[in-house]
């Protein structure tokens, strides 16, 4: 492996860097903020910073369906469950609860451990961008070509998923006695 | 190959008498008679066989040894094998006859009694155990048979053991045995690892140095002591008389304390002079004081019982004064005639329903078999001619009057006075079972150990047969050996013995309601609790193991089961402490579980 | 590229996904934080793959269904959320006690 220095950084990871600290941004926004309905939204940025970031890092398919799946399905649902349970749209003071403190120490130790364990096993270790290692092609052959019983595998695991989705929110389906 | 018939036929006769005699099952009269009645033939038949194969073998008088198989331990081999020589083949016709005739006897006084299968079963056991011990050719499968006549004295000692005392008293004879064969187990052990073989004609003839010699000598000593009866462990014998008759007879008389002799007399060429010396100390302690108990016994079976021990120490001073044929030649005739003894005191016992010497008197007209066989059985006893004890006595005593035994003056004083003594107790105990005035009355309930009450009659044939039967070796077996007779030892035995006996006689002539015993007067108490030695037991070993058996019982209860329940307590009361940590907030359990993570990963890290 | 760089933000991202499991009452908003921290280990996957060079590019496929999987999640953990709420008209994680010991 040859050694890279940190300084400069390319274009390239400054873009990266920059892309990092709004979704590291937003999501700490998605767990502070006072409104429910904000912290979907942030999510919303923050999911998109990361495509973002999958993208600068040549995984341009997985990056689509990041905006896809995340952005378009996930935060949609996740803002009719909002609706759906009538919360409060506004600020509304009681969503933290008591356990904030001690989740922040948990939260920073973990933070610490995982970074320092990150920093120290990966300083060296420098990635080659090739464009077009990610695109839709190669990830087509990749999953039909190799992957294709974990997809099928995973295909029955939505189905069943979907399934589930339905009979816990229909009322008129009564468990058996 | 016919010796080893001899030793299993009464084994099988045992095994099919406990599985065989109670089918078809039931337990009502009918059933119970019908069981007696084929365990009689399971228990009499194989024993008769036996006896008979003995006395074959006797006829032929080869020497013979049969190896059944060399057992391969990785150590020094076992042989399990049997070994005829001329000892062996006159104690077990010994044992075979005594054992017949008490299985004879049995069947007549064990008459309507509902445990009778399993009591001719023992028998049997304990026959054939016997006899592997007699012919055993290799010193562990003797000692198997030595346990396990240890075990079948147990088992018919506490043949009633719904009464307290009974089943103390086998436990009692139990332990005590039990506490020697430890010591003759290891002196089996050193002898064979002395030898390189159990083998016992290997071990014969090896060259063992002498040290060696004695520690393994007084180990084997001490099982010889616990099985025989001797000084100091002989407490267990009067005791073990809370057996039935027949079994005291046969095993507490005739047979398994005699078990004892035979094996130093099969070792005899092993025992060097210090052990020799240690076994006539005790044998001279023995024989007198157990003379002077059984002058003060008040039970008739006591009276018996000392007096074995009394008898089997003399064979043991023999042995130590180095009389081995003498000792040998008393073993047969007291054998014979202490069976005879305890069979008529049973008739006896059987008659009036008491022990009690005081309960008795005036037989001598409604048992006039009884007496006079139980007459010869005392005859032979204090050693009067002609009767077979005559001989023997005299043996013994010419040998010990002969003998280089740095303590010969000890143990021919000893033996000299005990024939006085000897005399006057059996007169005491003839004198006041039959003669006198009657003065039996009829208990209200038989007292344990005795069958019936007095039904005025004399005992059924088949206990009358045995005794008539053994009542011929007790008078004649002494002309056997009447070539080796010597004159001035048996007059002076003779005289002495007289001495005793007419002592007695004009002390009960003068008031025959009393009780000779008193002759002893301010001495009387000690010989009755035989100078104490029970009690001087139970304060130096009994009380002080009880203590600590409670001891222990306290700290199992208090310390290990304390700690035990401490365990639950203390987990339950933490748990008390802990269960407020479940308050059902999940947020709660998922950062105890993460932080939990994260404090195994920092120590994994910084540790590791 | 650094493999620093992204593996210093997800793990920022998880930590604070923890954070937001462990301190948020709203159940929804639980739920966001674990979306969070399922996609900082996608950056993860997708930023070792392209520094490993996968030639079966697992890393990325697992993105794929990592994505796939989080959507179902998603809908079971509404539809779940949804049935809580009706029950007992209440998502708050600190009223939901009912496991608790007496």
């Amino acid at each position: 492996m040859r050694a890279v220095d940190f300084w400069p950084p390319s274009t390239l990871e400054i873009v990266f860097l920059l892309l990092g600290l709004v979704a590291v941004g937003s999501a700490l926004l998605v767990v502070t903020t006072r409104q429910l309905v904000h912290a979907a939204l942030w999510l919303v940025v923050c999911f998109g910073a990361l495509a973002g970031c999958y993208l600068v890092l040549t995984a341009e398919f997985v990056a689509w369906v990041q905006v896809l799946i995340y952005v378009g399905a996930v935060v949609v649902l996740l803002l009719f469950g909002i609706m759906l349970t009538r919360a409060p749209i506004g600020r509304s003071d009681d969503l933290d609860s008591g356990n904030r403190v001690v989740a922040a120490v948990v939260a920073v130790a973990t933070a610490g451990v995982l970074v320092s364990v990150v920093v120290g096993g990966f300083q060296h270790a420098y990635a080659d961008l090739r464009p077009g290692a990610g695109s839709a092609e190669e990830l087509g052959a990749s999953i039909f070509r190799n992957w294709v019983l974990p997809f099928e595998a995973l295909s029955v695991l939505l189905l069943a998923a979907l399934i589930g989705a339905i009979v816990l929110s229909r009322t008129d389906i009564k468990g058996r006695r | 190959m016919i010796v080893s018939l001899v030793v299993v036929l009464p084994l099988a006769g045992a095994v099919l008498g406990l599985l065989l005699s109670r089918r078809p099952h039931g337990r009502g009269p009918a059933e119970n008679l019908a069981a007696n009645k084929r365990a009689a033939w399971f228990g009499v038949l194989p024993t008769a066989l036996s006896t008979a194969l003995i006395g074959w073998l006797a006829w032929e008088n080869t020497p013979s040894t049969s190896v059944l198989t060399v057992i391969d331990t990785g150590g020094i081999a076992i042989t399990a094998g049997l070994e005829v020589a001329e000892l062996s083949v006159l104690t077990a016709m010994l044992v075979g006859v005594v054992a017949l005739a008490v299985q004879v006897y049995s069947v007549g006084y064990m008459r309507g009694e509902s445990r009778y299968p399993s009591f001719s079963a023992f028998i049997s056991l304990f026959t054939s155990a016997m006899l592997l011990v007699v012919f055993a050719a290799d010193l562990l499968v003797l000692y198997v048979g030595w346990e396990i006549m240890g075990l079948c004295s147990y088992l018919l000692v506490g043949h009633w053991w719904e009464e307290r005392a009974n089943s103390r008293a086998a436990i009692k004879a139990f332990l005590v045995t039990r506490l020697g064969d430890v010591g003759f187990l290891f002196g089996i052990f050193v002898l064979g690892f002395a030898a390189g073989s159990f083998r016992v004609a290997d071990i014969l003839v090896a060259d063992i140095p002498e040290s060696t010699l004695v520690l393994a000598t007084l180990l084997l000593l001490a099982g010889v002591a616990g099985k025989s009866a001797q000084v100091p462990l002989h407490t267990w014998l009067p005791d073990a008389m809370a057996g039935p008759t027949p079994i005291s007879a046969l095993i507490h008389a005739a047979t398994m304390v005699a078990a004892g002799i035979f094996v130093v007399a099969r070792l005899y060429v092993l025992f060097p002079q210090p052990t020799l010396d240690v076994l006539g100390v005790a044998a001279a302690i023995g024989m007198l004081g157990a003379a002077l108990a059984a002058f003060a016994q008040t039970d008739l079976k006591r009276v018996l019982a000392y007096s074995t021990i009394s008898q089997l120490a003399y064979m043991a001073a023999a042995l130590a004064g180095g009389a081995r044929d003498a000792a040998v030649f008393h073993l047969v005739t007291h054998g014979a005639f202490k069976a005879l003894l305890f069979l008529c005191a049973g008739a006896v016992i059987h008659h009036v329903g008491s022990n009690l010497l005081g309960h008795m008197g005036g037989l001598r007209r409604p048992m006039p078999m009884t007496f006079w066989a139980m007459t010869v059985g005392y005859a032979a006893l204090i050693g009067l001619p002609p009767a077979s004890g005559f001989f023997s006595k005299d043996a013994i005593l010419y040998g010990l009057e002969r003998s280089s035994s740095p303590i010969q003056l000890l143990l021919y004083g000893s033996a000299l006075l005990t024939v006085g003594v000897t005399g006057a107790y059996a007169t005491r105990a003839w004198l006041m079972t039959f003669f006198g005035t009657g003065k039996i009355q009829a208990l209200p309930e038989p007292a344990p150990g005795t069958a019936h009450v007095f039904d005025g009659r004399e005992a059924p044939l088949s206990m009358l047969w045995p005794m008539g039967v053994l009542a011929i070796p007790a008078l004649l077996l002494g002309f056997t050996d009447a070539g080796e007779f010597h004159l001035a030892p048996a007059l002076t035995a003779l005289v002495v013995a007289l001495l005793g006996a007419a002592f007695v006689y004009v002390v009960w002539r003068g008031a025959p309601e009393r009780d000779p015993a008193r002759l002893l007067g301010a001495f009387r108490d000690p010989c009755e609790q035989a100078f104490y030695v029970d009690r001087l037991y139970a304060v130096v070993f009994v009380r002080p193991v009880l203590a600590l058996a409670r001891g222990v019982v306290r700290t199992d209860d208090h310390v290990v089961d304390g700690a035990v329940r401490g365990t639950g307590r203390a987990a339950v009361g933490l748990s008390g402490l802990t269960r407020h940590l479940q308050n059902g907030n999940a947020q709660l359990y998922v950062t105890g579980l993460l932080a939990g993570v994260l404090l195994i990963a920092v120590g994994a890290v910084v540790l590791g | 590229m650094h493999v620093v760089y992204p593996a210093v933000v997800a793990a920022l991202l998880f930590s604070i996904g923890v954070y937001g499991v462990l301190a948020r009452r709203n159940t929804i908003l639980v739920l966001m934080s674990v979306e969070l921290m399922l996609n900082a280990v996608n950056l993860n996957l997708v930023a070792f793959d392209v520094w490993l060079r996968d030639m079966l590019h697992s890393g990325q496929v697992l993105t794929l269904f990592v994505i796939v999987i989080a959507a179902a999640e998603v809908g079971i953990g509404l539809a779940i959320v949804l049935a809580v709420f009706r029950t007992r008209k209440a998502i708050e994680f600190d009223r939901l006690r009912e496991l608790g010991e007496p």
